[in-house]
């Protein structure tokens, strides 16, 4: 038997698609290139070969079609009928069938024209010969044009029927539009069927797996029937009465006890009886679905005898033990609802039972059964001794089991929170359930921080302890320290205050001498040497020497005695009236001076006329200086440049670039350049 | 809250100041200011700059280590709060940063011993060896002692007019 994958077949492409993907793959795998000076043969080999490649492509396309697609008599038999109620099985089969035809017939044109190129003598009868050829398999094609759609629409459809594996273990669930099937299955299983308030809601098989007693279960829901001659039957009940038909299943006829789908028990009844047949040899359970709006016994006397005989008719025909016995079965009635879920459980597990026992006796009946038994072996272990052994249950066990009676709900955080004025209005005390060695503690503001230092850092249990140490040590370093007193003092005394005067004057001299050795340092090649003859800052006086000297603690009137002697020129006129023989220093006495003298000799404030020559500037007399003066202010004056371009004048290196002057312009005008 | 130790000068971080880094290998490194950030990104040594805590406990010029530095430590379990605990916590803390001060005294002072006799020493080497700046080596003679020469010029002067005029 072959396998089909329905939901795997190759897409059925239209009539002109199929003709347009045939030829181009002609085009693309046969050489192209052909002319009529090639000798004949080679001219008829490549139409030849052009023809038995579009035969051949027609050929495993059409193939692949035909054997992808089931045949009806291969398959199970309830998929078949499916098929058959769902796409008609003559018009499949004809489909199918034209299709085989088409192929057949594109063979036969490919065998004539082959055997007429073979006598082609002229490149263009042969190029017309595979036209002709090709043209007549491209029209066959488009005549099957409406099957090739039409199984296209099959395909499709197909790939998307429910998966139902006949020979497992099933539960169909059967009953009138709108009694709460679809609900029934959407509750055991994780299929997720539409559940709406108009009938026929489903309109087609559904499938979902439940699990009992560790094997997996298929439940089928089908879409309602209604109780007419089979032959009035639309394709949607068809569907599941093929269902019923071909399926070994436990089936569930649902009634209606409320009578809220619109159909009242009776009809529902008659529906029972007339479909009766089909629920042979099946675990039959009849289900009273829709308990909350109506219980059982609240309904009248009619009603429920109906129903009583739905049960025993059920008890007969499902076979087994019960029927033969002719013992009415309980469990053939059941109640349930999917609102409140009250029986569901119940349902599913009787159902699942029911069948199970029933394919656990076919078993047991077929000849199969034998061979099993003979290859199970259970096997027990023969007991060691006479000792008890029996199960050991921990003690904490059995107080949990004896203490899981429930407890009176908590008082939740949320709660008082709510009681309090909300989410927004209530802050929860975090400390309340904080556990400290004393109550009162609770609401202690800590401190964290104190003097630069974290509180947390020290917090020590033996804080105290470990003071107690500290202080001991404090100790310990007092009495060190008392012994070492401060020794320093006796080694050397310190200095008298005129001494610390000398100190400050020598730090001064020495200060003095740096400085003026810097400033001297960096003038050196610059400052001109000078004979002290010429000193204009005077600074090398008489005077300041006796200064100097004296405040080195020296008497100067003998050094300043040999200096102005020194110093003196012949004419005594000149002098400034000093009396060797007296001894005695003219500067010190107020001496009147000569004019000249007074013209020359000059306090500090008074500044030099321009011209006058200063011995020690370098000039020789005041005409040299006063040129060089003037030559001086010359040299500051800025000169004329007489327009000339100078440096930092900018220039254009190029007066006229060609990018400017030359060539067109991509947008704009050149006129003017 | 916290207060943290900067991680190049040692000084406390108070909320609000200075800048933490967070290095790839998770290592957190606080500043105080961008003084030490800037430090940290030249990649200076703390140890070798002069003016930060770890040179100078390195370099002995503060107390390095003592009991009352190992009395506050970060502890990384929280204890339970006692509120006898926390008191006497606090009352410790001011002890013991009293006895730090004075150790921290105690070793400046230890540090710092000698200093006054180098000092003595050396100003009167100065002095001695510069003297002659100021002082003539006659008026040393003199006048053996290290202190500036008296006024000499004038006082002679007026002995000997007033000797003239004495003679006159």
């Amino acid at each position: 038997m072959v396998h089909y994958n329905l939901k795997r077949i190759t897409v059925v492409p239209t009539g002109k698609d199929f003709v347009d993907i045939v030829l181009s793959r002609t085009q693309r795998q046969t050489p192209t290139v052909i002319h009529k000076s090639y000798a004949i043969n080679r001219i008829r080999q490549f139409y030849m070969r052009k023809v038995k490649y579009t035969q051949a492509t027609f050929d495993e396309k059409l193939g692949t079609i035909i054997d992808e697609f089931p045949q009806l008599d291969d398959i199970h038999p309830f998929y078949g009928d499916l098929m058959n109620v769902l796409y008609d099985r003559d018009h499949y089969k004809l489909a199918l069938g034209q299709l085989r035809t088409a192929k057949r017939l594109v063979e036969k044109i490919c065998k004539d024209y082959v055997k007429l190129l073979k006598y082609g003598d002229s490149l263009y009868r042969c190029k017309q010969l595979k036209k002709a050829a090709l043209g007549r398999m491209c029209t066959l094609m488009k005549r099957v044009g409406p099957s090739l759609a039409y199984l296209e629409q099959v395909r499709q459809h197909m790939a998307r029927l429910p998966s139902i594996d006949p020979n497992t273990r099933t539960i169909l669930i059967c009953g009138y539009p709108n009694v709460g099937k679809s609900s029934f299955i959407n509750k055991i299983t994780r299929a997720d069927v539409d559940v709406q308030p108009y009938a026929f809601t489903t309109k087609s098989l559904f499938v979902g797996h439940t699990d009992y007693k560790y094997l997996r279960w298929q439940v089928i829901d089908t879409p309602g029937i209604l109780d007419h001659p089979l032959e009035d039957r639309n394709t949607i009940e068809m569907l599941s009465i093929t269902a019923l038909a071909h399926i070994r299943a436990a089936v569930l006829f649902f009634v209606d006890v409320s009578g809220s789908c619109g159909y009242s028990i009776a009809q529902q009844a008659a529906l029972f009886n007339s479909i009766r047949p089909l629920f042979d040899n099946k675990p039959l359970l009849v289900v009273c679905s829709k308990i909350d709006l109506q219980s059982l016994e609240s309904l009248p006397e009619e009603d429920r005898q109906l129903i009583m005989e739905m049960k025993k008719e059920a008890s007969k025909c499902s076979g087994g033990i019960a029927s033969e016995m002719m013992v009415e079965d309980d469990d053939c009635l059941l109640t349930m609802s999917t609102l409140t879920e009250e029986g569901v459980i119940n349902v599913k597990n009787t159902a699942c039972e029911k069948l199970l026992q029933h394919r656990v006796e076919g078993k047991m009946k077929s000849k199969k059964l034998e061979d099993v038994r003979n290859r199970i072996h259970v096997a027990m272990p023969r007991p060691r001794d006479t000792r008890e052994r029996p199960p050991v249950i921990p003690a904490g066990v059995l107080e949990a089991r004896a203490a899981a009676a429930p407890r009176a709900p908590r008082r939740l955080e949320k709660d008082l929170e709510n009681e309090n004025g909300g989410a927004g209005v209530y802050s929860a005390n975090l400390r309340r359930r904080y556990i400290l060695a004393d109550e009162s503690w609770k609401e202690d503001v800590v401190p964290e921080i104190a003097d630069g230092h974290n509180i947390a850092d020290f917090i020590d249990t033996d804080i105290l302890k470990r003071l107690d140490e500290l202080d001991r040590e404090e100790h310990q370093r007092e009495e060190g320290e008392s012994e070492e007193e401060d020794m320093d003092d006796d080694e050397f005394r310190k200095l008298s205050p005129e001494e610390q005067e000398a100190l400050a004057a020598i730090r001064l001299a020495r200060r003095n001498i740096r400085e003026e050795h810097r400033l001297k340092k960096t003038t050196a090649d610059s400052r001109p040497m000078v004979p002290r003859k010429h000193d204009k800052d005077k600074r090398f006086t008489v005077s300041r020497m006796e200064r100097h000297l004296s405040n080195l603690g020296i008497d100067p009137s003998a050094a300043a005695a040999r200096a102005r002697s020194k110093s003196r020129g012949r004419k005594r006129d000149r002098s400034l009236g000093y009396d060797e023989e007296a001894g005695v220093e003219a500067m010190d006495v107020e001496q009147p001076k000569s004019k000249k003298l007074r013209m020359k000799s000059r306090t500090r404030s008074q500044s030099r006329a321009s011209m006058e020559v200063v011995p020690g500037e370098g000039f020789k007399d005041s005409a040299q200086k006063q040129q060089a003066l003037a030559l001086g202010k010359k040299a500051m004056k800025k000169r004329n440049k007489f327009a000339r371009k100078g440096e930092a004048d900018r220039t254009i290196v190029n007066l006229r670039p060609k990018h400017l002057f030359a060539g067109k312009r991509s947008t704009g005008k050149t006129d003017r350049r | 809250m916290r207060l943290e130790k900067c991680w190049f000068c040692s000084s406390t971080i108070y909320p609000g100041h200075g800048m933490m880094y967070v290095r790839n290998d998770a290592k957190i490194f606080r500043f105080c200011r961008s003084k030490c950030h800037k430090n940290f990104k030249m990649k200076r040594n703390p140890r070798k700059v002069k003016w930060t805590k770890i040179y100078r406990k390195l370099h002995g010029k503060e107390l390095p280590q003592d009991t009352t530095f190992e009395l506050e430590r970060k502890r990384n379990r929280p204890e339970r709060y006692d509120r006898n605990v926390v008191e006497d916590t606090v009352k410790a803390m001011k002890k013991i940063s009293e006895t730090r001060e004075e150790r921290e005294a105690q070793t400046l002072a230890n540090r710092m011993r000698g200093k006054k006799t180098q000092q003595r020493r050396e100003d009167l080497a100065e002095l001695q060896q510069g003297i002659h700046l100021v002082k003539a080596p006659t008026a040393l003679l003199e006048e053996p002692s290290l202190t500036l020469p008296k006024e000499k010029m004038k006082v002679k002067v007026s002995v000997e007019q007033e000797s003239k005029a004495m003679e006159s």
